[in-house]
């Protein structure tokens, strides 16, 4: 069956049962089923009041989890690239001799990319993640996965776990601070990383959750991000990861002026808008554009005198200094993206850590992105009907994330994608796509070096602007100036085979990872 | 050709840089100048000067005045130069280290002839730089000595080193040049381009800088970061008390011609034509920037 | 136009090209590129064109692009070229 952007979508896939066709980013949650509401109770667990929960090593932590061949196990990807976890933990698993585990982590960055070798040796049957990078997206766009990679946003994760569409047997949470009991937090210790947003929905939810630590401290551990009647077992390894590689490149605030240049016609935008007001709430993206964005907003706020109500999302040490200055009156804290965030959460108590559940999960009693005005997002590629893709790079393969991009793209009130024309010869704007994650019907403008186009299907935006003096244009035009430039490239070719499948965050199906064909 | 009536900023481009170079037109600069001369070392002048004539010939850069600094007159490359980037879609030629008239007039010779065998009908302009204590001492003479000059402009870090003296932060050092410079191409009739301002980072000192040359009678200023062009902008853009005031001039001077006198007063103060003049060029560049940036 | 030596020019930097040339008794166009999948194509008819605006024949040239635009390319290939033959 065909979906809302006319994929086609199987209706059965083995491993993976039965599948719902993308018909709006709001259809499912505008029409529950009874199936959609029912309630999916949590594992008990009791155990005698002095009961030790160490364990010496983490293949008798496995044990004493009793995970078994085709169960499910999650980890995080706080410590980001410089996480040692997973990786420690999959030789482990092959050395016990599991078979066909599906693995459900919040996502995959560059330190996990080896997880192949173990899809091919067998370990790992299916994978879940937000992203995809190095070997393993390559390996997953050149078809090398049975059943294919399932792509979440981190609302949809949040969702999936909730509902019971994916039950976590086993949940390995690599804790920076530990206490014996298992109560945990991120932001103290030699691997320290900051919020704990996605573990803490893990722990929630896991019938089963081991608490990895290089840091055990005495009991009892303060402040709690997860608490200790949610965790199983606690087990001490040497190192849990390289907190110097938590930020990648993209959290720092660009010198490119292109991106400044980009970064100014945005905050314009913002400025130009109903939403440009006191108490405005905003969120970035990593981007080396989004977060110039925030810079230029923040001239903008402080000229006029105007404070923001919050700011949300993965957070950028440049938005800790915004806090700081007092641009904005408080943080909501998902993930860190560099060790300079950490630092503020002991200083700053309007930083405040909150859980995925928290930050974007669709089915919950809201959200707190329901309450955003204004987001600002990056791209690899938008298409003339303002479809988004941020997981599949130029050469055809999986090499990016889905992230928050469609769950703020979803419900923010303006919704602003940024990206230069053009990245060494590459137009970002093209006719269609090779991926959506974000569908265009949720992004309200694209903005580049060289202006501003207003999606026309945001009509009340459209005419709000009509007189503004803004460097408005259609975004074909746009296209068709960057391919003056550039010349017009031939297109990526895929075949038909499915490597992929890309879960908008209602848990119905908005596009395929197709296998890219080499050239 | 292309009609030029604004040029606050003439954007610096390393001449063997073609990531910027491909971007050259998209900050909003007045004028872009690729430079062959003091960022391209000796061994790549050959590929500046073609990567540059490439840009220019096959990219065009429609909508902003396109320059190019050559290497001096008398330096073993500038022929090569011309040869590489004379094309219909250029506008201008930089010549660095001008001395005298007779620099210009060989240059333009030598342009004379690569327009002829290139078959290009215009004729390019021709910005002297006056970066050297005899340049400075013969402006005049070299403001008129082509009828392609359209703008004169001053090297500040190359003279102070012909002068044997440190180029400062305030620039007192350059007085003498800068007010020179200015008084000829206000006597030649041509615009008059101030120096860079070299420490990126300082935007106040950049402001100060601008502010200060505008009221010599700089007409604008050479930049070498994008991020300089706004803030020079912002100072050569025309005070909305210095338009009210174009205004009511104006409006004076109307009304008298209309009665018939002869002397025209506002605010107790004589207006002469001159005056007028002034007001009238303030009104036209406020209609040129009307609509760039000012917005709610 | 002979290519009598070695020659290179260019650079690996992101919208940049390295061209390498060097005398050989036929063509052989060899092409690397980050955007091959995309300009591939592009590439081999701007750098015939270049070859053959010079008048060269025969060389040996190697394209090493990342991502440079097409004048980039023309320029680069042209002052290989020239600093082949002298």
């Amino acid at each position: 069956m065909k979906n809302k952007l006319n994929v086609e979508i199987p209706g059965n896939l083995e491993g993976l049962g039965k599948l719902l066709p993308y018909k709006g980013a709001f259809e499912r949650i505008r029409n529950l089923s009874a199936e959609d509401l029912r309630t999916v109770p949590v594992k008990v667990r009791a155990v005698m009041p002095g009961t030790s929960k160490l364990t010496d090593s983490i293949e008798k932590a496995v044990e004493r989890s009793g995970l078994k061949n085709g169960g499910t196990i999650s980890f995080h990807h706080h410590i980001r690239n410089g996480d040692f976890l997973l990786m420690k933990v999959m030789p482990i698993l092959e050395k016990m001799g599991f078979r066909d585990l599906v693995l459900f982590p919040s996502s995959l960055a560059n330190p996990h990319q080896g997880v192949w070798e173990y899809v091919k040796k067998g370990v790992v049957k299916q994978i879940h993640t937000s992203g995809l990078r190095g070997d393993l997206g390559k390996f997953v766009s050149r078809g090398g996965m049975e059943i294919p990679v399932v792509v979440r946003s981190h609302g949809g994760r949040a969702r999936a776990i909730k509902t019971g569409q994916n039950r976590i047997d086993v949940a390995f949470i690599g804790a920076p601070a530990c206490d014996r009991e298992g109560n945990i937090n991120g932001i103290t210790g030699p691997s320290a990383c900051g919020s704990l947003g996605y573990a803490m929905v893990d722990a929630m939810y896991a019938d089963f959750v081991i608490a990895v630590t290089d840091n055990l401290v005495d009991f009892p551990l303060s402040p709690v991000s997860i608490p200790q009647y949610q965790v199983d077992t606690v087990t001490l390894i040497d190192k849990l990861g390289n907190p110097d590689k938590i930020g990648s490149g993209s959290t720092r605030l660009s010198t490119n002026p292109i991106d400044h240049l980009i970064a100014e016609n945005a905050a314009r935008l913002i400025l130009n808008s109903e939403y440009f007001k006191e108490g405005m709430s905003f969120q970035a993206g990593a981007g080396g554009a989004s977060l110039a964005v925030a810079k230029y907003l923040s001239d903008h706020m402080t000229e006029k005198k105007i404070t923001g109500g919050f700011t949300i999302g993965g957070i950028s040490s440049y938005m800790v200094e915004l806090l700081k200055r007092g641009i904005f009156k408080r943080m909501y804290d998902v993930q860190s993206f560099d060790k300079g965030v950490v630092n503020s959460f002991h200083e700053n108590s309007e930083h405040v850590e909150i859980n995925a559940d928290f930050y974007a999960n669709p089915f919950n009693s809201g959200a707190v992105i329901n309450n955003l005005d204004v987001v600002v997002l990056a791209a690899y590629e938008i298409d003339t009907d303002f479809n988004v893709n941020v997981l599949v790079d130029s050469h055809g393969y999986a090499q990016g994330a889905s992230g928050g991009h469609s769950d703020t793209a979803a419900c923010a009130k303006l919704t602003i994608v940024v990206a230069p024309t053009y990245r060494a010869r590459l137009p970002m704007i093209v006719e269609r796509v090779s991926t959506v994650i974000t569908p265009g019907e949720t992004v309200d403008a694209f903005v580049s070096e060289r202006g501003i186009a207003i999606n026309p299907a945001n009509k009340v935006l459209a005419d709000s602007l009509k007189n503004s003096k803004l460097p408005l244009i259609d975004i074909r035009d746009m296209k068709k100036e960057t391919e003056k430039i550039t010349g017009k490239p031939d297109p990526l070719e895929f075949t038909d085979k499915i490597c992929g499948l890309i879960e908008y965050r209602d848990g119905t199906i908005i596009d395929t990872i197709k296998q890219i064909v080499e050239k | 050709m292309k009609e030029f009536k604004l040029r606050r900023t003439m954007l610096y481009i390393p001449g063997n840089n073609p990531g910027m170079i491909g971007n050259a037109d998209i900050f909003g600069a007045d004028s872009v100048l690729f430079d062959l001369e003091d960022s391209v070392a000796a061994s790549e002048k050959d590929a500046a000067r073609e990567l540059v004539g490439s840009f220019i010939k096959n990219r065009g850069f429609s909508n902003i005045e396109i320059t190019v600094r050559v290497n001096p007159m008398g330096s073993e490359y500038i022929r090569d130069d011309l040869i590489a980037v004379v094309d219909g879609n250029l506008d201008a030629v930089r010549l660095p280290k001008t001395n005298s008239k007779n620099d210009v007039r060989e240059l333009e010779k030598m342009l004379e002839e690569v327009e002829k065998e290139k078959g290009i009908g215009r004729k390019i302009r021709i910005h002297p730089m006056i970066e050297t204590a005899l340049g400075v001492e013969n402006t005049f003479d070299i403001a008129l000595s082509s009828k392609r000059i359209d703008a004169i402009t001053i090297g500040g870090q190359d003279l102070t080193a012909d002068m044997e003296i440190v180029k400062t932060e305030k620039g007192d050092e350059l007085f003498y040049a800068r007010t020179r410079i200015v008084m000829a191409a206000k006597a030649a009739g041509i615009d008059a381009m101030d120096t860079v301002y070299a420490d990126v980072n300082n935007e106040q000192g950049l402001i100060e800088e601008t502010q200060m040359v505008k009221k010599l009678g700089f007409t604008g200023k050479a930049v070498i970061n994008p991020r300089q062009i706004k803030p020079v902008h912002n100072v050569f853009r025309p005070a909305s008390e210095e338009i009210e005031w174009a205004r009511e001039v104006i409006n004076a001077y109307e009304a008298a011609l209309k009665e018939g006198k002869g002397v025209i007063a506002i605010r107790g103060k004589m207006i002469d034509p001159p005056v007028v003049k002034r007001a009238q060029k303030i009104i036209a560049i406020a209609a040129l920037e009307n609509g760039a940036e000012d917005e709610e | 136009m002979k290519i009598k030596n070695k020659a290179q020019c260019g650079s690996l930097e992101s919208s940049d090209l390295m061209v390498f040339v060097e005398p050989a008794d036929s063509l052989k166009i060899e092409i690397e590129s980050s955007v091959k999948k995309q300009y591939g194509k592009s590439i081999e008819r701007t750098v015939k064109e270049e070859l053959e605006r010079a008048g060269v024949k025969s060389v040996y040239i190697k394209i090493q692009d990342a991502g440079a635009l097409d004048p980039t390319i023309r320029a680069r290939v042209s002052t290989a070229l020239k600093r082949g033959s002298k």
